[in-house]
């Protein structure tokens, strides 16, 4: 007669520079399901986890930067496939912090969908954004887009898996690698989706993720004075300004998403040029 | 390679005669308002500053003082034009108004020039053949937009944003405003600019361009004043967009005091530019790049090759023939043809700049300068270099925004890159070789928005231009530069 099984419970660690640890602060947080049942004891991220993970995306950059067009649209290919054939973990998990059965295979299915929408940008954006200007003197001028460099991106809370990569898709289709903030009311899905990453030929650092407080650590995401651009969803008129003051330090790009209805108008190349920069090279025509 | 036995004298008992423009064809009034609404205005406050003329130390003319009651009128007036008659305008016909503005500057451009040079002390050959004709080029470029803006943004509708407050330096004073004003006016935008307060005129003279054009009354409000001016503007809850040229520190302060705001900004800041020369460059053509790329407009570059870096093998060469070079650069009379380097902008500009040699030096650094005679009165800096200075040195790594070179060397291609990329500035670069696959590899790996490549301080109203990193957020010109004055609709 078999005995029954005890299951064997996942602990959800943050994803750094291609490594899954725990936060380095030891603190954690609760997460509860509707009954008060306690699903999972999260890693409270710190400073300090963010500072490693900048380190980390930093690390990554230029040889992402490098990675042909073609490369990145088949690796961000190869994580839609990676998360198709975890559809119904990623749905079990999505109920688990409360969504219907309906509502939560239509967000793995967008998602999935959305990472494949951006992993055919990656080799067409340049040529819609480019351009070959026509000036005066004798010169051959021409403009490219280059990415801007490491974002730290605070994603959408409500979301948590659609939202999150509806923001990183297309900013490491541009070659940017990000440190990402996952939504701090349903954070399982963010460090599944870490497994994902991690299984699909995405090198250490180009997505790091850490779950924790957006309260204690949006200061960091918008101070840090290596990292480039800041993208925000959702946040109050104090947190956009908040963001905003502490980003001028560096002069950071500051890319405002609010309300955002991430399974309608999120698909559009606009999106990649956010975190991409114009970069203009002359060079004279003669013998 | 210069020796003492085959260098070139230049002190062989000939020289120059002078070349000076004349003047008398131009009018500069005594006193000038502020043209607010088609007209100029009286200030509220009744406070007037000097504008001096950087090379005589004399007095040009009073120029307005503009207060917060001011600049609300500005806004005000900028604000019902768009409200009104601009707003409304279909697009080829606000674009025509736009290319009847820069026709009126080349019908007037020896007069700008002559204003340009006389009001900021840059060498008349500069403002004649650069800044004026580029000025008029930049009009007429946005103008053609006016209508085809649905083009510029596949798969969106593009929309005015409303009120633009803008800001602009004191290094190309007409130049500045048209890269400002066109691209605003041709997304059906309307304007309130503030020159700098150091080189106000041609901006004063642009409105009465604007007004024989005959724009309707608000479209572009030009408003003079110093820095509380500028806050004025910046910080109005009628302006929608704000778009700054000058520091990166005030920048910084732009960004935080726009938190929080739904402003959109443009920020067109700081530099330290690499200039990077290979050993197998063309040394002579690279000789003239690394003169034009600091002494240009006395180093009042924010692009300017301030940073030089050459490779070990050349460095001798190089050097040996910049000094040779640099004896033959003219100091003095920014009226005079012959000129290659004008007046330093400003006493408080002097200065700063006589600071930073006082810093170079203590901090080590070996300062050679040409031996060029000065002229008794105005404010003149001779063309200078560092040698022996390190990546740590303050004339390393601060913008002095002057005649003045910081030079180092380095052996291979990833020491000059990373070094080159050493900086929390990104807004140009050059690089000097004869070999195509090191170019597209090293404008490639540069961080910067405008890389020259066996060239150096080109524009062009095609072309976009602004920086990464620290030396700004968006870009002005070209395609590109449409984008900081839109929101996209679906």
């Amino acid at each position: 007669m078999a005995s029954k099984r005890i299951a064997v419970a996942k602990t959800y660690k943050i994803y750094i520079g291609g490594k899954f640890p725990r936060t380095e602060s030891g603190r954690y947080f609760t997460l509860e399901d509707k009954k008060g049942k306690v699903i999972a004891n999260m890693c409270r991220g710190s400073r300090k986890d963010f500072r490693n993970a900048v380190v980390a995306a930093r690390n990554a950059q230029t040889g992402w930067a490098k990675t042909s067009a073609y490369l990145r649209g088949q690796i961000l290919y190869r994580i839609a496939e990676m998360l198709e054939g975890r559809r119904e973990q990623f749905i079990a998990e999505l109920k688990l912090q409360g969504a219907t059965q309906r509502a939560a295979e239509t967000e793995v299915d967008l998602s999935i969908d959305r990472l494949i929408y951006f992993a055919g940008w990656t080799d067409k954006y340049q040529q819609i954004f480019s351009a070959v200007n026509p000036v005066s003197s004798s010169h051959f001028n021409f403009s490219v887009l280059e990415p801007t460099g490491v974002v730290s991106i605070l994603a959408p809370d409500d979301t948590s898996l659609l939202g999150l990569i509806a923001n990183v898709a297309p900013a490491i289709a541009g070659g940017n690698t990000c440190v990402v903030l996952a939504s701090e009311s349903k954070p399982l899905s963010a460090v599944s989706f870490a497994e994902v990453l991690h299984a699909s030929d995405v090198p250490g650092g180009v997505v790091n993720i850490l779950t924790g407080f957006r309260a204690e650590l949006t200061e960091h995401f918008a101070s840090h004075m290596d990292v480039n651009a800041v993208i925000y969803c959702d946040g109050s008129k104090a947190v956009a300004k908040t963001v905003q003051v502490l980003a001028a330090d560096n002069i950071k790009r500051v890319i405002a998403r609010n309300q955002v209805d991430w399974s309608g108008d999120a698909e559009n190349p606009y999106l990649i040029r956010d975190t991409q920069e114009v970069k203009t090279t002359w060079h004279p025509i003669g013998v | 390679m210069a020796t003492a036995e085959n260098k070139l004298a230049f002190d062989g008992g000939w020289g120059y005669d002078p070349a000076p423009e004349s003047t008398d064809h131009i009018e500069i009034k005594s006193r000038y308002g502020l043209f607010i609404n088609g007209e100029f205005v009286k200030p509220e406050m009744g406070k007037y500053f000097d504008t001096v003329n950087p090379a005589t130390e004399e007095r040009l003319s009073r120029i307005a003082d503009a207060s917060q009651a001011d600049v609300d009128k500005a806004v005000a007036a900028a604000r019902a034009a768009y409200r009104g008659p601009w707003g409304r305008m279909k697009p080829a016909e606000r674009g025509k108004y736009i290319y009847r503005i820069s026709r009126i500057i080349q019908e007037r451009a020896r007069e700008f020039s002559v204003i340009e040079s006389l009001d900021g002390g840059k060498p008349i050959r500069e403002s004649r053949d650069i800044d004026v004709p580029l000025a008029a080029a930049h009009f007429f470029y946005y103008a053609g937009w006016a209508d085809k803006l649905d083009y510029a943004f596949p798969g969106r509708r593009a929309k005015s944003l409303g009120v633009a407050g803008q800001i602009i330096p004191w290094n190309f004073p007409l130049l500045m405003a048209s890269w400002k004003i066109a691209p605003a006016l041709a997304c059906g935008n309307t304007v309130v600019l503030k020159p700098a307060e150091t080189t106000p005129l041609t901006a004063l003279k642009l409105a009465e361009v604007i007004a024989d054009a005959g724009l309707p009354p608000g479209v572009v409000n030009i408003v003079t004043g110093a820095g509380a001016t500028g806050a004025a503007i910046v910080e109005h809850p009628g302006v929608d967009k704000v778009a700054f040229t000058g520091s990166t520190n005030v920048g910084r302060m732009i960004q935080k005091k726009l938190a929080g705001t739904n402003k959109k900004y443009t920020l067109e800041l700081g530099g330290k530019a690499a200039n990077i020369i290979f050993a197998d460059a063309a040394i002579d053509q690279a000789v003239e790049g690394i003169v034009n790329g600091i002494f240009f407009n006395q180093g009042h570059v924010c692009c300017a090759g301030s940073r030089l870096f050459v490779q070990e093998s050349v460095a001798d060469e190089v050097i040996a023939k910049l000094k040779d070079r640099m004896e033959t650069l003219i100091v003095g009379d920014p009226m005079d043809k012959n000129t290659d380097i004008g007046a330093i902008n400003s006493s408080m500009q002097l200065e700063k700049i006589r600071s930073y040699l006082k810093i170079g030096k203590s901090e080590g650094g070996e300062m050679h300068q040409s031996s060029c005679s000065l002229p008794k009165k105005g404010y003149w800096c001779r063309p200078t270099i560092f040698t022996g200075v390190s990546q740590s040195s303050r004339v390393v790594q601060e913008e002095i925004f002057g005649p003045v070179l910081a030079i180092q060397t380095f052996r291979r291609y990833d020491e000059a890159l990373v070094k080159a990329n050493n900086t929390p500035y990104g807004l140009s670069g050059g690089i000097w070789t004869d070999k195509g696959s090191k170019i597209f590899k090293m404008t490639q790996d540069l961080r910067a928005g405008v890389v020259w490549a066996n060239t150096f301080n080109k524009f062009d109203p095609t072309s976009p231009f602004g920086g990464y990193k620290e030396s700004g957020v968006g870009r002005e010109g070209g395609l590109h530069g449409l984008d900081a004055y839109v929101k996209l609709g679906a």
